[in-house]
């Protein structure tokens, strides 16, 4: 894991004592809160529908058990005891006083943590693939090119103030846990044909209201030169991008009104002229970065443990923890551990005090004291020796953090909604609950496999609906709630942008629907064929059929 | 408003300038009619203009001043850049419009060593706010990264 060094360290306690100085000039009224509100906004800190919301920043989703401690203990300190692990592997506290902030982020300071970026018009805080270190399916680790981004983009003095936020995805395996290609800027490393690794750079790509798949503008990118190509993008989107129209302001709109091929030789132009000035580290700099990632002292274990063979048997329960929640890793003898913040009927990506510090503990004594944030909201146990799964699942069973439905149907990623969000036109919380709750059977959410639903309560898509397998998009409709079903879209290496399938429902009768196309799914079905794979082959008619038939 | 001045390029001191009659000219107007405009002293470059071909035109002026429309919008940021790095203008590049206390480090950065902004005492505080900076931009700042090289060489 990186850690930091004096200027790092320097760097977050100087914005700390900077945002201590401008909620102090808040509070004595120096500053009015609209004159306040871009300043808290570059920091993190929302004003939602209730209270104040601190959206603290996890870089490309890695952190440690140390890290985990003093993130519950800012929870019972400052908030009501939990925390709310988001899409963009961050973590947010709904309830902490304005008054607070500043300690609160003082006690973060004191563990490499932060705000910074993590709202504003500016590159937010870089995510990536969950198992990155420790997949088997990765060319390399993508996290040391995540922290040379980080450290890149903090404080970047030009791209501050850019027409639109700005989020970067990097991942280094063909199976796409990253969503690459639904970002601002999506980086996947690849091996090229002579063995050398580089960058394949997807540009405009997004959700919200006009979503779009990106388009690649380079297949090859030769690692040294990412910084200086990033350069070049973000200096023609600032000039470029649109500032008329806040819906029309991300790069998606100007990639997709130039063309992908204009806009490639846009960025080019620019690049040639700046990629020797200086912006690229030096292969050193590189090379150290590197060094804080290198792989921890994995033992050299027999790719099967007898003992775990003889713990599943006869534990039904443990078994299918294994079987779902546990992911092939890179060394013989080691697994990778989801945790899920799923529990059947509960709010997704909720987590308590409690429950992140019994997490901590495993990290601490089975997992090389690393843990993983997922965009899928979940968490992850990036190193778990095959012999040790059984006392890793027991400690989660005992914190209630042992459902066994990754990637399944109750594996929901929801926005936090009108419970929360002052842009929210419904709630999304409770109907992930209920649609959880209606298909809690975990053998028949197995029997089901892949299949994900995602839940936005208004049209900035914040719940990714548009690449939910099943996306549901709450709107208003004269003071009511109402629900539009999406079909058949996918944030993976196959992403595509779901399609509507009809007239919204209210909320009662939107659980019904997704169980009709669950049912709908299951008769129709070949041999190992997912939700998804069904859908692509026999197209939307006859799912609207089945979900518009009258009963 | 009140004009104030770095007194150097990168992180000077930065101190009330006395008001110099500066006499302003448009872009527009100025290339439509350099000779109307021969006694013009500052050129104001809209923040939509392209300065991808202005070298010629910012050579002949003591000041060159960028707008910000509001705060937010920062298209002067990558403007002064190109200005002071490419074009290697070396006179005075001002901002004008919406600037604000916290953004002047980030304008300092980037080149500009003039803002009409109106509390000496704030702008001088937040100058001082950050030590360091990660990446290199139009100041004279080594980012980061080579300072680290510079200690691990001297180690």
């Amino acid at each position: 894991m990186y850690r930091y060094d004096e200027f790092d360290a320097t760097m977050v306690a100087e914005r700390a004592a900077q945002f201590r100085g401008q909620v102090a000039r808040r509070l004595s009224g120096e500053l009015s809160e609209e004159e306040f509100k871009p300043l808290r906004l570059m920091n993190g800190l929302y004003l939602q529908l209730h209270a104040y919301m601190l959206r603290v920043a996890i870089p490309y989703g890695t952190f440690s058990s140390r890290q985990m401690r003093r993130l519950a203990h800012a929870a019972r300190k400052y908030d009501k005891g939990y925390g709310h692990f988001t899409t963009r592997q961050n973590i947010q506290y709904n309830w902490p006083a304005l008054v607070d902030v500043p300690d609160l982020l003082d006690d973060l300071a004191e563990v490499e943590m932060h705000a910074i970026q993590t709202s504003g018009n500016c590159i937010r805080n870089v995510t990536s693939d969950q198992y990155a270190g420790a997949a088997a399916d990765e060319v390399e680790d993508p996290r040391p090119w995540c922290e040379i981004i980080r450290q890149w983009s903090t404080f970047h003095p030009e791209f501050s103030f850019l027409p639109r936020k700005f989020k970067i995805a990097v991942t280094a395996s063909d199976n796409d846990r990253a969503a690459v290609r639904v970002h601002d800027i999506g980086l996947r490393l690849h091996k090229n044909a002579g063995g050398d690794t580089g960058f394949e750079v997807i540009v405009g790509g997004g959700l919200g209201r006009t979503p779009y798949v990106g388009h690649t503008i380079r297949d090859f990118l030769p690692k040294e030169h990412l910084l200086s190509y990033l350069e070049a993008i973000l200096r023609v989107y600032n000039l470029e991008g649109r500032r008329d129209n806040l819906y029309k302001a991300r790069i998606k709109i100007l990639v997709n009104a130039e063309g992908a091929e204009r806009f490639r030789g846009l960025v080019e132009e620019e690049w040639a002229q700046i990629r020797s000035s200086g912006i690229d580290l030096l292969r050193e700099e590189i090379e150290r970065i590197h060094a804080y990632f290198e792989a921890p002292a994995f033992e050299k274990l027999p790719g099967e443990s007898v003992a775990l063979n003889a713990q599943r048997d006869g534990n039904g329960e443990f078994d299918r923890w294994l079987r779902v929640n546990t992911v092939a890793h890179k060394i013989p003898g080691y697994a990778i551990a989801n945790i899920s913040l799923k529990p059947i009927g509960g709010i997704p990506g909720d987590i308590s005090a409690a429950q992140m510090e019994a997490v901590a503990d495993l990290a601490d004594q089975f997992s090389f004291d690393e843990i993983r944030a997922t965009h899928e909201q979940n968490l992850v146990l990036p190193h778990v020796r095959k012999e040790d799964l059984f006392k890793v699942w027991r400690v989660l069973k005992a914190a209630g953090l042992a459902t066994a439905n990754i990637g399944l149907v109750s594996d929901i990623i929801a926005c936090p909604g009108l419970d929360y969000c002052t842009l929210a036109n419904t709630r999304s919380i409770p109907i992930a609950q209920r649609i959880s709750e209606r298909l809690a059977d975990l053998d028949e959410q197995e029997s089901l496999g892949e299949l994900k639903i995602k839940i936005s309560g208004c049209i900035n898509a914040c719940g990714h609906h548009h690449v939910g397998h099943i996306g549901i998009l709450g709107v208003d409709k004269k003071g009511e709630e109402f629900y539009q079903v999406t079909l058949g879209g996918s944030a993976g290496e196959d992403a595509s942008i779901g399609e509507i399938v009809g007239r919204g429902l209210s909320s009662g009768d939107v659980v019904d629907a997704v169980e009709k196309l669950v049912q709908f799914y299951k008769s129709e079905r070949n041999d190992g064929e997912r939700f998804l794979d069904v859908y692509r082959r026999i197209g939307a008619d006859p799912f609207k059929e089945a979900l518009y038939a009258a009963a | 408003m009140q004009l104030l001045k770095l007194s150097s390029h990168g992180r000077g001191r930065i101190s009330p300038a006395l008001e110099e009659p500066s006499q302003e000219v448009s872009l527009d107007e100025w290339r439509n009619n350099p000779q109307a405009h021969a006694d013009a002293t500052a050129l104001v470059i809209p923040n939509d203009a392209s300065v991808a071909d202005i070298k010629k035109d910012v050579s002949g002026f003591d000041v060159v001043i960028l707008d910000f429309p509001q705060f937010k919008d920062g298209r002067a940021y990558s403007q002064a850049r190109l200005i002071r790095e490419r074009m290697e203008y070396s006179g005075e590049i001002r901002a004008r419009g919406g600037v604000l206390r916290d953004q002047l480090l980030f304008m300092v950065r980037c080149g500009f060593n003039a803002f009409e902004f109106g509390d000496v005492g704030a702008a001088d505080a937040a100058l001082r706010e950050f030590t360091f900076a990660y990446q290199p931009a139009a100041d004279s700042v080594a980012p980061i990264w080579r300072q680290r090289l510079a200690h691990a060489r001297a180690a």
